[in-house]
């Protein structure tokens, strides 16, 4: 397809849009609900907002470039006055039904919305005195607040949960000028499918969706002076925090977000990665045993076991697959298994009791602040983990203390829940906590060492993946999804008994939890998803030692507190179980 | 299964059973013409049947005896005992319920004679008002199912398609897309599946064409989307239709039935081998469902609302397969386009606007009802022949065709012959052939918020022009006709409609404007009276009338001030009242109340 673009020609492959086209030669459209993550295969492209559109030479009205084809022979202006006006009226129109409070919503300064108001240059929104507004009721959940008199109807959040995600709690409501997306019959998001996953928040635009700000809550504990506030840190922060301070989308800033943690106050600054290879020790012996019941033929063990890491698709199969509920792997997530341990071993080795102790996670995540509180995770109304709070609420947190990331040192964690292998850091990554796994569970399988620890067959973008490890001569055939659309293809073959994996590890979003609704805003940019998957890898291969059953300090914690992987102990403190979420909640109006 | 008999009857009594006459009691009448006719022993002499619309709605309900050609009007179901007496057995005209010319104020009786029908040639609805719209026996006598034995048993699909291009047919849905190409695409797809689907969501205010086919002759569509189907290679047809439509989902299910029943749909069809059957899908009565691919997300269970093409429906439609839409008046065209031929049906019209269409006339005119006219005929001789002109002998102001978002036009387009191009040329549009009538008394300003009402209530919200953009123009409508406006305003009101109809999704959000959009142009002058002088010139925008007492005509009564709920009126008994303005809500009390016309409206 040859065509003419603001004078200049070009010639692009059949199907290529008008905004592709104009990309490759240098031209950007502005847009507010286009979004493509091309590596993700995912695309939102309701051709809704209008901002996008260009004057093609012949066509009545003016087309939409995002959802308009290259032709041979167009003649295409992306900037005439009649394209000018147009947008600056149909910008006009968006803003004309949008708060103007941009000074105090928590989106400011990242919001796409207010960016383009900026790069087309609005100075007044004419008519704003006889404009009525949209309005709608405020939803606050455990982890995503709703605010959807800023909603600006661009359809991501709805493209995320519905065909990426497939839990279809968000969709389009009503008509005309109060057309909004929502839970059916205007639900509390607490009532309908949602599992938190904030992959909505994670596309948002504006700030219609954001998470739940925990951090109040830790200033509080922080200076109250009967409390020790010690904090863990996901595998998934360290790789994208730094973004937030304008660095390079994959530096590493672990050292950095250490020494930032510390001058915040906490008293031990500890790393989830710990957590991390304790899970694979749980895990992984539980794997193995439903493994070799399995092969001597007994039916009571159910494969493939299902990873159990993560609390979105925890919330997941709990609505839609709460048959399936005795087939994942029991074992906590590395969150509260940190949580359980520091509430109970940590706490008696500094001699205070476990209220007075107080647990903070900073996580990639916003389902990890529902999982927390969960009640199977609290004793006598105490939790194993008092607050968590995102990337992005870090970040926040770390400026409104005056702290100049950029130039602070490096520093360690604390010691003993801040040791970890590399195998706890690439539970970041889709294809991470399997890979983890795999490692441990092949040399106490096999009782063989290692050659190479890097299992490349397991890494990867694509949605669904599978490898087969030879375990000494028993194939072990591995399925790997993320994503919860690609998990489902999955969970419907062990539903019907299809499934000819003997383990599944499934991770929510998108690429893992570098994807994860709680980290750094990638407007669309599939590249920084990469870049941060990339720098997890890096990490792990900095590491001395990679396996889980190597850290010391786990092996110590088995031998002090807890005895064997699975025992009654271990049981008791690092393992759960599911509900039926169908039954849990029963929607009351 | 019915059974078609052949019985000689002296005369027929044919009752109207349209939504219009019906919600008017035509089945009572029913009832008491055939009560009558048995208790004087004449139910086998004298027929009484149910028919479709005969297009005088305003009139109805609507009695017409056969062969004696003579219309009655506004029938109650007491009239019927005195048709039975003294038109049946005495053969005397009754006066009393014979229509009135509203022009020459003659009386006339033979529906050849009217006005109306004069003018007018039924291809759509020729059969609406002649047989019963339950009985397939009595559409079969008017060549039902003709034109589809023809297809299946002597033409090839390639055949038919070529025949439908040539007769030059375009969609009667609004867009006048060519209906024949339509069908070749569809063919064209290959696909292992394909559906043929009848749009009947007519969504327009006062426009009921669809709506009348479908209860005064259902074959006609049924039969259309069985050739469609053998043309297009699908064996599967769709209607949708508006749940609010239950005369008309009633007469079809009852059709698709008796169709069945004697094998005209279902397997093997004449014997040819060809397969098609039809089911019924319900819409919830969204006006943006009209659009194709709304419509489609709407039988497939998902949100009523549109997405950009192409993809067409005929390449990727219901369930992702090619899917053929069309009106139902495209297809009601079918069939005689088949039997009399391409020729026939291209020498009606105009070069590029073949056939006939169908109108629904309302507003300000006499004959208030369904009309079918060559395309061609000008706005002229439809409203002041067949139409009967305005009413009240008031004066014609404008016409609004094409539904809520068609446009206004005046007395200078009266000569326009109608066709697609002409009303798209002078500013409004086809549309599904809705046409509403305006005189003196109508503001203009008000009629196009009156509109933007309906289509910011229908907008599906999907796109930002439609969803904000139709909202702030009715708010700035809203603010003119509260005398708040100024000149600026209607800049922007011009600048915000070009806009929407440039930048909308899809043709509600495309043509909503166009009701703003003509009357800036054809009535500035009402909307300049609006912003500068604050007057409503029609006397309509309440925010702009003021209430005033003649002191010539005051005789001091005090009825006026005692009537008058907000103690606005003061003055002493027998002297001239005043009317205080800023307490005056113009509520029209104590113009009522004045004996003296001593109160007026400025």
């Amino acid at each position: 397809m040859k065509l003419t673009i603001d004078n200049k020609i070009i010639e692009v492959p059949k199907g290529t849009t008008l905004f592709k086209a104009a990309r490759e030669l240098g031209i950007e459209i502005p847009t507010l609900c286009y979004m493509e993550l091309h590596d993700l295969n995912i695309e939102n492209k309701p051709a809704g907002c209008r901002i996008c559109v260009v004057e093609v030479q012949g066509r009545r009205n003016l087309a939409p470039s995002c959802a308009t084809n290259c032709e041979n022979g167009m003649v295409v202006k992306t900037h005439s006055t009649r394209v000018l006006n147009a947008r600056r009226t149909v910008m006009e129109f968006i803003l004309s039904d949008h708060p103007k409070e941009c000074l105090i919503c928590p989106k400011s300064g990242s919001c796409d919305l207010q960016n383009m108001a900026i790069r087309l240059g609005i100075r007044e929104i004419p008519g704003t005195e006889i404009a009525k507004m949209s309005t709608y009721r405020k939803d606050t959940s455990p982890s995503i607040i709703r605010d959807l008199d800023k909603c600006i109807m661009c359809r991501r959040c709805e493209t995320m949960c519905n065909d990426v995600q497939t839990v279809g709690a968000l969709s389009a409501i009503n008509r005309g000028f109060m057309a909004v997306v929502s839970p059916a019959f205007e639900q509390n998001l607490e009532h309908s499918t949602c599992t938190y996953c904030g992959q909505c928040v994670a596309v948002c635009p504006t700030g219609a969706l954001t998470e739940v700000d925990h951090t109040p809550d830790i200033l509080r504990a922080l200076a109250d002076p009967t409390k020790t506030v010690i904090v863990q840190t996901a595998p998934a922060v360290r790789a994208a925090l730094g973004e937030e301070f304008g660095m390079e989308p994959g530096t590493l800033v672990t050292g950095k977000m250490v020494a930032a943690l510390r001058v915040l106050g906490f008293k031990y600054v500890f790393d989830t990665d710990f957590a991390a290879d304790l899970t694979i020790m749980e895990e992984g012996s539980e794997f193995l045993d439903r493994l070799s019941r399995h092969l001597k033929g007994d039916e009571s063990a159910k494969l493939p076991i299902l990873t159990s890491c993560c609390p979105g698709w925890v919330n997941f199969f709990e609505s839609y697959f709460p048959d399936l509920k005795d087939i994942p792997s029991t074992a906590k997530s590395p969150q509260q298994m940190f949580g359980a341990i520091a509430k109970t071993y940590f706490a008696e080795k500094i001699g205070i009791g476990r209220k007075d102790l107080v647990v903070v996670s900073i996580m990639p995540c916003l389902a990890k602040k529902y999982e927390c509180q969960r009640e199977e995770f609290s004793t006598d109304g105490n939790r194993d983990v008092d607050y968590s709070i995102s990337t992005r609420e870090l970040a926040a947190f770390i400026k409104q203390a005056n702290i100049d990331l950029n130039n602070l040192e490096s520093e360690e964690f604390d010691s003993p829940m801040g040791e970890s292998t590399g195998a706890g850091v690439i539970f970041g990554n889709t294809g991470g906590v399997i890979e983890a796994a795999v490692r441990t569970a092949y040399e106490l399988n096999t009782g063989k060492k290692l050659e190479k620890v890097d299992f490349m067959e397991l890494r990867g973008l694509e949605g669904v993946r599978e490898a087969t490890i030879d375990f000494n001569g028993t194939p072990i055939r591995i399925g790997i999804a993320h994503g919860l659309g690609n998990a489902r293809k999955l969970l419907n073959d062990v539903r019907a008994g299809k499934s000819k994996f003997h383990a599944i590890e499934i991770m929510a979003c998108p690429g893992g939890c570098i994807g994860g609704g709680g980290q750094p805003l990638h407007h669309g940019n599939s590249d920084i998803i990469k870049a941060r998957a990339a720098a997890i890898y890096r990490e792990d291969k900095k590491k001395i030692l990679r396996k889980s059953h190597e850290n010391p300090f786990i092996i110590k914690l088995y031998k002090e507190f807890l005895g064997k992987p699975n025992s009654e102990k271990a049981h008791h403190l690092l393992h759960t179980h599911y509900f039926d979420k169908k039954k849990k909640f029963i929607v009351k109006q | 299964m019915e059974e078609i008999k052949m019985v000689k009857y002296r005369k027929q009594i044919l009752v109207c059973s349209g939504a219009g006459c019906d919600s008017r009691h035509s089945e009572e009448i029913l009832d008491n013409l055939k009560l009558e006719l048995e208790a004087l022993a004449l139910e086998n002499d004298i027929q009484v049947i149910k028919t479709g619309c005969f297009g005088l709605c305003g009139l109805g309900p609507v009695v017409k005896i056969m062969p004696d050609d003579i219309i009655y009007t506004k029938v109650t179901p007491e009239d019927a005992v005195e048709i039975i007496s003294e038109h049946i057995v005495k053969g005397k005209k009754i006066e009393r319920l014979v229509y009135k010319d509203p022009l020459t104020q003659k009386l006339v009786s033979a529906s050849s004679e009217m006005a109306s029908f004069k003018k007018q040639l039924r291809i759509v609805l020729r059969n609406c008002g002649i047989i019963d719209p339950e009985s397939i026996g009595e559409a079969i006598a008017r060549d039902a199912y003709l034109a589809l034995g023809k297809v299946l048993k002597e033409m090839k699909p390639v055949d038919v398609i070529k025949l439908i291009q040539d007769s030059g047919l375009r969609g009667r849905g609004g867009a006048g897309f060519p209906t024949g190409l339509k069908w070749k695409l569809a063919f064209e797809n290959k696909s292992d599946e394909k559906y043929v689907v009848c749009n009947a969501d007519e969504g327009d205010p006062g426009a009921f064409m669809d709506r009348s086919v479908l209860e005064g002759d259902p074959h006609s569509v049924l039969e259309a989307m069985a050739i469609c189907g053998y043309c297009i290679g699908s064996s599967r047809g769709l209607i949708y239709i508006r749940a609010e439509y239950p005369l008309a989902v009633a007469r079809l299910i009852t059709a698709i039935k008796q169709a069945r029943d004697i094998g005209l749909l279902g397997n093997d069809i004449f014997g040819s081998g060809f397969n098609f059957d039809i089911e019924i899908k319900y819409g919830a009565g969204a006006f943006v469902c009209g659009e194709e691919t709304a419509l489609i997300h709407s039988m497939e269970g998902l949100r009523g609302e549109p997405t950009v093409k192409p993809p067409f429906p005929v390449e990727s439609g219901f369930r992702g397969k090619p899917t053929n839409v069309n009106n139902v008046e495209t297809f009601a065209c079918i069939s005689p386009i088949i039997l009399k031929g391409a020729s026939w049906f291209s020498s009606i019209g105009t070069e590029k606007s073949k056939g006939t269409k169908v109108f629904a006339l309302a507003g300000k005119i006499n004959n208030v009802g369904l009309i079918e006219v060559p395309m061609g005929t000008t706005l002229r001789e439809v409203i002041f022949e067949i139409g009967g002109g305005i009413q009240y002998g008031k004066k014609f102001k404008a016409v609004q065709t094409g539904g809520p978002s068609g446009g206004c036009l005046t007395e200078k387009h009266l000569d326009t012959p109608i066709d697609f191009d002409n009303l798209v040329a002078a500013g409004s549009m086809m549309g599904s052939g809705g046409m509403i009538v305006m005189d003196e008394d109508d503001c203009m300003v008000s009629i196009s918020k009156y509109y933007l009402d309906f289509t910011m209530d229908e907008s599906c919200g999907k796109c930002s022009p439609c969803r904000i953009g139709n909202t702030r123009l009715h708010e700035l409508l809203e603010h003119i006709c509260k005398g708040n406006g100024t000149m600026a305003d209607l800049d922007r009101l011009r600048n915000m409609s070009l806009v929407i109809k440039d930048t909308a999704l899809c043709g509600l959000g495309q043509s909503s404007p166009n009701p703003v959009l003509s009357t800036l142009e054809n009535f500035m002058d009402e909307y300049v009276a609006h912003v500068v002088d604050k007057k409503c010139p029609a006397g309509k925008c309440r925010d702009l009338m003021q209430y005033f007492i003649i002191s010539d005509n005051c005789v001091g009564c005090t009825a006026c001030a005692r009537v008058c709920p907000v103690n606005a009126i003061t003055g002493e008994r027998k002297e001239p009242h005043l009317i205080n303005p800023s307490i005056c809500i113009k509520c029209g009390a104590c113009i009522e109340k004045c004996k003296f016309d001593a109160i007026i409206i400025k």
